[in-house]
């Protein structure tokens, strides 16, 4: 519980995505080849591979439940969630924990990177071919040098009322 | 010290200080209403409690305070200093009678005559009284109004004077104050703010001494009880019972994991920590303990109008008032509470003559009681009224179909006692304004369930009922029998184990199977058992069904009155668990309660035994229940009919009503003979003809066809359908549709559209004349049918109309005699028997001796046709008497009956 204080306090959460600055902050992750980025101010933790805690009849891309140093954590299945084949090699996955509604989240991810602070002019609209699953927790795509940062909008990717009987 | 009194203390010396905060402000600003209001509401709240605690002597100064500061509310008076100042006067006094009732518990003799008086004097004239009433007022009484300060002095001087005469006042003025057996540190920081208090009124020098000379004596008092207490939101507690148990969850998690190390240099302080921690949890839980008495306050008053009401003598006792428990339980049972003991006292306590008549004294007792088992609290509702009634319960329990009269017959009288928790079953004969509206107990047993709760039930005819709530003593932390299944482990709250049985082929507990569904054998009862691993998705192969009956846990888990096994891999141990919410992606996951963090850190999910209750089949228990069993509860004071529900011929559900089927059949697509090119059947040593849905309906090659008998005396017909889906209870509303042979039209059954059958154009397909109507060729004969029911009216005026005659409907007598009255005639009538307002024989009766309808024809229609109904029927000037239903019969009547004429 004591940690709670110390994190990053929610009305700051909002200002990742604002405009006023010249360049924003992501934190990077790898599913796969693809990388993807969660404004840093949304992200509580990073955490290696955890022990999880399976949720019999829970919607197939909730991977678990876990302890984050006496917080009950659920676990996100990206991936899945995201419409992608499960990891072939065995390689333990990492997570990026976030506060979504004040409930803690960890999204399960192939590998966490760097912090990129990337240039707001690099920013893209979603293509209008993309995958309407991954447009729909897409909000937009940054230029980078030799890859494409794929944003994930966390609200949604949480947000199992609208997609999760699709899912299911 | 008495609790109410302690709380009356802290909270009046609370409105105090405010008072003379506003008081001052409203003597600088004397229009503002907002602080006169303010000011008024706690006076007269002041004045409201002294009354509620028996406090004559404050009440009496309170009020006549309140009666100045209400006339200067109306503008009937002004504000000014004098008038400030006597107010502030008669809450000094106020103040100065709560410091002696927080010593003596008891108000000081004496009386306030004098203040009391010059109050009612001001509010009456407008005037500081000169020449006051009182002559204890001496001296200061003949000074001018203007030397106000002098005469407050003065009446200062009274007021201790009066004082003097208090024998429990041994101190006859200021110094009393010094004398006081507490003069400790509260007093001090509460001294300061007093003066200040009292320099604000700079307009008023000599009103502000007064105060300061008052200071000492009021603060000291108000100091004692008043800093013994503070206010602390309700919040902060809850958060501090959390961290609470965090805390007892991380020492958990310490404990094990130097349990088995002997030697570890952490096992002394850890010990300490683990006092420490158990000692802290009891006292935070402590300041969330309230006595279940504050959940029983308004019961005396309820039971007092109830019986006044009602008309009895009741005696309500309660034991145990003091008995403590969280307050968010106590929130929780407050409804369930007060909804038993009106129920106790409303159905359970007979009435004064019944209670002579049953040798027991005219006033009935209603025992609460409270206390303390093992980790739970008990409140048991008992009255020495006249018991259960098992026979009505029975007969209401068949009435809404909860039970056959078969099933009826196997129970103990325990088992139909329950019934009474059922969604929309009341006993009650009649509807009082408090209760008997068919919701109640189950909707109690549903919020003390969802507390972790119980009910019990213990009835007996004529002595009385008992009712027996557990509830755990808080929610924050439970205890939960952990267990593994399927390679998880899940915890299940232990108030829901009943105990553990270990099954193997080998030992005299086994699991048995009825085509596949295991149960067990537990002392001479078959428990019926769910394979947790199954109802959890987490069954992957199919082998384990076998090696389950092998050996296996199984955990009696009792939901209610409920009991079944829940069939696990392993059990562990017991741990105290802190209840924690699952996250919302989660929550419609009914069979989990909650999750939690065990000692060794993992997480783990907490079963939900009512859940799984729900999901195997005993649908009595869970939330969602009460609600729907509460519109069904509504829909029964409508008319329900029970409906036969099937599909012939495409996906379309249909319905005919259940009292025109004489029998299902299954008929052999092979015995089907054909002869004149219709089909039939040999049945029951007769051939019966068979009809389909329409003409394109055809049959299956082979196997077993299922066939709606209708039957009609001698005559028999079979209608070949697809499925038999269901039978139903519902309130029917048919929206006409004639445009389809064979279909009265449609209807809304069980929530789906359903197309309602006319048995009759499927009777005429059998036999043509099985109404043996011919057309009359003429003028259609003019039939009236009065009927309360819609149902009926919709199914027999197509078929009257059918049969050749114009039909006109009414929903009840007093239309007909409308019809009457404007002139309108009829060649017949028939009449309903059972109807709402007048009924049938009473109809019969009215029109017996008119001069319009006096010779028509009434042919009655009821579902009651015993002889006497017949006898009966014919005197009151019935032509003939139908039973429901027996259209032929009712076709041949009205043909004989009009043809005779």
């Amino acid at each position: 519980m004591s940690d709670k204080n110390a994190l990053v306090p929610s009305q700051e959460k909002g200002g990742a995505l604002d405009l006023g600055g010249d360049s924003q902050d992501f934190v990077t992750a790898n599913i796969g080849k693809q990388l993807f980025g969660i404004p840093v101010l949304t992200v509580q933790d990073v955490l290696g591979p955890q022990r999880i805690t399976r949720i019999p009849l829970s919607p197939p891309e909730v991977a678990g439940s876990l302890n984050l140093r006496g917080r009950i954590v659920t676990a996100i299945d990206v991936r899945k969630r995201l419409g992608l084949r499960d990891k072939e090699d065995n390689e333990p996955g990492m997570s990026i924990v976030v506060d979504e509604g004040g409930e803690l989240y960890s999204l399960m991810v192939d590998q966490v990177g760097e912090v990129l602070s990337v240039p707001k002019k690099a920013f893209e609209q979603n293509p209008a071919t993309l995958d309407p699953r991954w447009r729909e927790f897409s909000d937009g795509i940054f230029r980078l040098d030799k890859k494409l940062l794929v944003i994930l909008d966390v609200t949604r990717l949480l947000d199992f009322t609208s997609s999760v009987k699709q899912a299911g | 010290m008495d609790d109410l009194l302690s709380e009356f203390l802290t909270e009046t010396s609370e409105s105090l200080s405010t008072l003379d905060v506003e008081l001052v402000k409203l003597e600088q600003n004397p229009n503002d209403p907002d602080i006169l209001s303010n000011i008024f509401r706690l006076v007269h709240t002041i004045k409201g409690t002294c009354g509620f605690l028996g406090l004559p002597r404050l009440e009496a100064v309170a009020h006549a305070g309140e009666n100045v500061l209400g006339k200067i509310r109306d503008g009937e008076l002004v504000v000014t200093a004098d008038a400030v100042t006597l107010v502030l006067e008669s809450i000094d006094t106020i103040k100065y009678l709560l410091g002696e009732l927080e010593q003596n518990e008891a108000e000081p003799d004496g009386n306030d005559a004098e203040l009391i008086g010059r109050l009612n004097h001001f509010a009456d004239t407008g005037e500081i009284p000169g020449g006051a009433p009182a002559a204890e007022a001496a001296p200061a009484a003949e000074e001018p109004a203007e030397e106000v300060e002098m005469t407050d002095d003065e009446k200062l001087q009274a007021a201790f004077d009066a004082a003097e005469y208090d024998p429990d006042f041994e101190v006859p003025d200021e110094p009393a104050a010094a004398a006081e057996p507490e003069p400790e540190a509260p007093a001090k920081p509460a001294a300061p703010p007093a003066a200040a208090k009292s320099q604000e009124v700079a307009p008023a020098p000599k009103p502000a001494e007064k105060a300061k000379a008052e200071a000492p004596r009021g603060e000291t008092k108000e100091s004692s009880v008043a800093a013994q207490t503070i206010r602390v939101n309700v919040e902060l507690l809850e958060n501090l019972m959390t961290l609470v148990s965090e805390l007892v969850l991380t020492r958990n998690q310490l404990l094990q994991m130097v349990r088995g190390k002997d030697d570890s240099e952490f096992t002394v302080p850890l010990q300490r920590l683990s006092h420490i921690t158990t000692d802290l949890q009891e006292g935070v839980m402590k300041t969330r303990m309230q006595p279940i008495g504050n959940a029983w306050a308004k019961l005396p008053r309820i039971v007092r109008d109830l019986a006044l009401e009602m008309n009895k003598k009741i005696d309500l006792q309660m034991i145990g008032a003091d008995t403590e428990l969280d307050r968010q339980v106590l929130e929780l049972i407050k409804d369930p509470l007060t909804h038993m003991v009106r129920n106790s006292a409303d159905h359970g306590l007979e009435d004064i003559p019944g209670r002579r008549d049953a040798g027991k004294p005219e006033t009935g007792t209603v025992t609460l009681n409270a206390y303390h088992e093992g980790g739970h609290i008990i409140i048991e509702i008992s009255d020495d009224g006249r018991g259960l009634n098992l026979e009505r319960i029975k007969a209401k329990a068949i009435a809404n179909g909860l039970a056959t009269e078969g099933e009826l017959e196997g129970m103990g009288d325990q088992q139909i006692q329950q019934f009474i928790f059922k969604a929309g079953f009341s006993t009650a004969e009649k509807v009082t304004s408090v209760s008997g509206r068919g919701v109640g107990m189950d909707v109690v047993r549903t919020n003390i369930e969802k507390i972790g709760g119980t009910v019990e039930l213990k009835s007996v005819e004529g002595r009385g009922s008992t009712f027996i709530i557990k509830i755990p003593l808080t929610l924050a932390i439970v205890s939960a029998l952990i267990v593994e299944s399927g390679g998880e482990r899940f915890a299940i709250p232990q108030i829901s184990v009943l105990e553990l049985v270990r099954a193997s082929n080998n030992s005299e507990h086994s699991i048995e199977r009825i085509h596949d569904t295991p149960v067990l054998r537990l002392r001479n009862r078959l428990l019926p058992l769910v394979t947790l691993k199954k109802i959890l998705g987490l069954d992957s192969s199919e082998a384990t069904e076998e090696s389950v009956d092998e050996e296996a846990f199984i955990v009696v888990a009792q939901v209610g009155t409920y009991s079944f096994g829940i069939i696990v891999d392993r059990v562990f141990d017991t741990e105290e668990i802190v209840v924690k919410p699952v996250a919302p992606i989660l929550r419609d996951l009914s069979l989990f309660s909650g999750n939690t963090i065990l000692g060794d850190g993992s997480v783990i999910m907490i079963l939900d035994p009512n859940g799984i209750a729900t999901r195997t089949g005993e649908i009595t228990v869970g939330g969602s229940q009460g609600v729907e069993g509460k519109a069904k509860a509504d829909a029964s004071d409508r008319e329900t009919t029970s409906m036969l529900v099937f599909r012939a011929g495409g996906s379309e559900v249909r319905a005919v009503p259940l009292a025109l089927v004489a029998r299902l059949e299954e008929i052999d697509v092979e015995n089907i003979e054909h002869s004149n090119g219709r089909p039939l059947v040999q049945y029951r040593g007769k051939l019966m003809p068979l009809v389909f849905i329409d003409g394109s309906y055809q049959m299956k090659a082979e196997g077993r066809q299922p066939t709606l008998v209708f039957q009609d005396r001698e005559r028999t017909m079979g209608l070949v359908v697809d499925e038999i889906v269901d039978i139903v209870d519902d309130v029917l509303n048919v929206e006409l549709t004639a445009d389809q042979d064979g279909l009265v039209g449609s209807a809304v059954i069980d929530g789906k559209a359903t197309d309602l059958i006319d048995a009759g154009y499927y009777l005429e397909l059998a036999f043509s004349d099985w109404f043996g109507t011919e057309d009359n060729g003429g003028e259609k004969k003019r039939v009236l049918l009065i009927d309360d029911s819609p149902f009926f009216r919709n199914l027999l005026t197509p078929m009257l109309s059918v049969a050749g005659f114009n039909v006109t409907a009414v929903e009840n007598a007093e239309q007909a005699m409308d019809l009457k009255n404007r002139g309108v005639l009829f060649d017949a009538i028939i009449s309903d028997i059972e109807m709402p307002g007048m009924n049938g024989f009473e109809f019969a009766e009215a029109l017996q001796d008119d001069a319009a309808w006096g010779e028509v024809p009434i042919i009655a229609l009821s579902s009651h046709t015993s002889e006497e109904d017949f006898e009966r029927g014919r005197q009151v000037g019935f032509s003939d008497y139908v039973a429901k239903f027996d259209r032929d019969a009712l076709v041949s009547t009205l043909i004989q009956t009009l043809s005779s004429m």
